[in-house]
């Protein structure tokens, strides 16, 4: 007895057993199917309507696709071109539009041999915003970045050289009022000089300075006015600018509604609530009709400098809010840990709360963005050609064009996408690369 | 209230209390709104000595600490610290604050930076010292704290109780005169309690002049050179730590300490 009983109890393993593979049901696709489309009867049924719907699109769609023409030089020759290759009253794409006319939805009106110059200046974008994005690259290549504007000016619009260098000078008027005002030792004047030297600067100074500088020593290329601007110059121009001033007002104008300074809280509430509680197509009128009375007369502000100002306000107060729910989120103890090491107000907000806020708020700024992106089509209303209406109405206005309708927004379309999902991704990827530090 | 063993000899040799002046507070009151949270308080701390603050909830102790480097401000009376009056004048709350650390309950370290980046920012930024030198004086108090080892990785990734020496450690490299303690072992688990008492003992035995809000008692009994009670906003009663415990004065005293011994 006690010897079977002390066998069952002390076991050894003398052959160790290979890895077997699971059953058919629990790997691969089998295993996929099973969880993700058919795990129940509701799950099972949607799977099918889903399906469903995706063959009805695809038939539907498909042969208008399949049957696109590039080659033709009119809409009544793709449409015969479609009738005889597959057969009376079917239908069909007429991508020749697209391949005739892909310059003007891309460029506008701009002059064919400067196309270079708006392609060099989105080139140069890149270029410009690579180490803003991309903290692994050097620091020392912001500076170049920081020229970047001038460049683009001077490639879009082109002229005087003596303008963007003469406007660029402003903040080199500001620095020098800073550190002028240093000396003094009076709180407040640094901070103002910084402020109201630039703009005497800009507003009475630059432009004269320039013009006399170009007298002296003529220097400029080719200059190309704002209505010959149109389609994606004018998107992106319009797009990039706002984007790149609206989140630095936006983080000034989130930081000041949080502000213990009564006035400049009042101020910030007051411009971010007005703003969104306005139509951006309001503020685009305003910005065609009315900036002019206010401006000092003989001013003749650009109409695209115009809209980016308003479009620049239009997303500064969105992405004030969004960096504000950011800032809320915050527990107080940074803050309190920031003040008890001793940092001041702008330094710990520099090192400690808006890297954190900001971080949080990446995807609510990435939408923001792309909503402003779309919204530059709403410059049509303005009389600017717009890529989507502007762009696509001059195109149908020529005789053999006249019909045409899916195809270029379809472009217009799959342009935008590619723009937009390109800020999706990079927000996840910013998203994904800063999560790590926080764990 | 806790009573964790303290397991080493604390080595006294380097407590000495000098008879120049560290803090200074005179009838400070503070309101909290209509909430008067600190009533008349007089505290005069001397360069060395090492005060432990307790009480029941809510009765300000964490108010009272966190006066003195003006994360909260009082409405009367006067508090000098290190020679430096507080008032609004921004200048003079940066000067103190930049001499006086402080660790709170919940760590507060910056979770974007790395152990390292954290300890040289405000080295760097408030004092500019050079980043290699920032970083060298960082490694030595990281080593102080026991987690050289931990530099380079990010406060998420340590457990609490290396987070709290962290912290610590972030405090030290400010070189600070006079450190400050809010409850800095509450939100622990006990063996992690000990590691960070370990630190505090360490830094007393240098001769650090130290304020804690603490209800560890084996740590008052065995640093503290003074214990002071407060309740509803008041200093109800202050003495060397033997007599406090052995034989307090007062019977809120009596009562808050047969409370928490749970006699
Ligand atoms: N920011 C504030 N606003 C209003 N009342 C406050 C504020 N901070 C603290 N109080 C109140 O002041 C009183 C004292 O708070 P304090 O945090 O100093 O107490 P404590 O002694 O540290 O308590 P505990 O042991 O719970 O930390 C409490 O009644 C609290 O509710
Ligand atoms: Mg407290």
């Amino acid at each position: 007895m006690s010897d079977t009983h002390s066998e069952t109890v002390a076991y050894v393993r003398e052959t160790m057993l290979p890895q077997a593979t699971p059953p058919a049901s629990e790997v691969g696709a089998i295993k996929w199917l099973r969880e993700n489309l058919f795990s129940g009867v509701l799950n099972t049924i949607l799977t099918l309507v889903g399906i469903a719907a995706v063959v009805w699109l695809v038939q539907a769609a498909l042969p208008w696709f399949l049957h696109g023409v590039w080659n033709a030089n009119s809409l009544p020759e793709c449409r015969q071109i479609i009738a005889e290759t597959w057969g009376e009253g079917a239908h069909g794409a007429c991508w020749a539009v697209i391949r005739e006319r892909w310059n003007q939805f891309l460029f506008g009106f701009y002059p064919s041999d400067l196309y270079w110059r708006p392609v060099l200046a989105l080139a140069l974008f890149f270029a410009a915003v690579a180490p803003v994005l991309f903290t692994e690259l050097p620091r020392k290549l912001l500076w170049g970045s920081a020229f970047y504007p001038a460049v683009a000016y001077i490639l879009l619009w082109g002229g005087s050289l003596w303008v963007p260098i003469s406007v660029m000078a402003g903040f080199g008027v500001g620095w020098l009022g800073l550190v002028a005002a240093r000396r003094t030792n009076l709180p407040l004047l640094g901070p103002l000089a910084a402020v109201l030297l630039p703009l005497i600067w800009w507003l009475f100074l630059a432009g004269p300075v320039a013009g006399m500088l170009e007298d002296i020593i003529p220097l400029g290329v080719e200059e190309v006015r704002s209505d010959k601007f149109g389609g994606f110059v004018l998107s992106l121009t319009i797009g990039i600018a706002a984007i790149v001033l609206s989140l630095p007002l936006g983080i000034v104008l989130a930081l000041g509604r949080r502000s213990d300074m009564l006035l400049v809280k009042a101020l910030s509430v007051g411009f971010i609530e007005f703003i969104r509680g306005v139509p951006l197509i309001t503020l685009l009128f305003t910005a065609s009709l009315l900036l002019n009375y206010f401006l000092p007369p003989g001013t003749n502000f650009d109409i695209i400098l115009r809209v980016i100002i308003m479009v620049t306000l239009f997303a500064a107060a969105y992405i004030a809010e969004v960096i504000r729910g950011g800032l809320a989120a915050l527990p107080r103890g940074q803050y309190e840990a920031a003040d008890s090491l001793g940092l001041d107000y702008w330094k710990a907000m520099q090192l400690i709360v808006l890297p954190q806020a900001l971080k949080i708020s990446i995807p609510g700024i990435v939408s923001t963005f792309i909503g402003l992106f779309k919204d530059t089509t709403l410059v049509i209303f303005v009389g600017l050609l717009d890529p989507l209406k502007g762009i696509t109405d001059a195109v149908r206005a020529a005789i053999e064009w006249k019909g045409v309708y899916w195809e270029p927004f379809i472009f217009v379309g799959a342009i935008f996408f590619v723009f937009n999902f390109g800020m999706s991704r990079y927000s996840m990827y910013l998203e994904n690369k800063l999560k790590r530090d926080h764990r | 209230m806790s009573d964790t063993q303290i397991a080493r000899e604390v080595d006294r040799s380097h407590m000495q209390v000098s008879d120049e002046i560290a803090i200074q507070i005179t009838s400070m009151n503070k309101w909290f709104g209509s909430f008067h949270v600190l009533r008349d308080i007089n505290l005069t701390v001397m360069r060395g000595e090492r005060i432990v603050v307790c009480g029941p909830s809510g009765s300000g102790k964490s108010t009272l600490i966190r006066c003195i480097n003006r994360l909260e401000e009082h409405q009367s009376g006067r508090i000098i610290v290190d020679g430096t009056e507080l008032t609004s004048d921004l200048k003079n709350i940066d000067k103190v604050r930049s001499e006086v650390g402080m660790v709170f309950q919940h760590f507060n370290l910056f979770p974007h930076l790395t152990i390292l980046e954290n300890l040289t920012l405000a080295p760097i930024w408030v004092r500019k010292v050079p980043k290699r030198e920032a970083e060298e004086t960082a490694m030595y108090f990281l080593d102080k704290v026991k987690i050289p080892e931990q530099a380079l990785k990010y406060p998420g990734q340590l457990s609490g109780g290396q987070q709290q020496r962290v912290a610590i450690a972030r405090s030290l490299c400010m070189k600070p005169r006079i450190m400050l303690f809010d409850e800095p072992t509450s939100a622990l688990d006990p063996e992690m309690i000990k590691e960070v008492l370990d630190t505090m003992i360490g830094l007393a035995e240098e001769g650090m002049t130290m304020i804690c809000v603490t209800h560890e008692m084996g740590f008052a009994q065995a640093v503290a050179n003074r214990v002071i009670f407060m309740d509803q906003g008041q200093i109800v009663e202050q003495n060397e730590p033997y007599e406090f415990f052995n034989n307090p004065k007062s019977e809120r005293t009596k009562l808050f300490l047969s409370q928490i011994l749970g006699h």
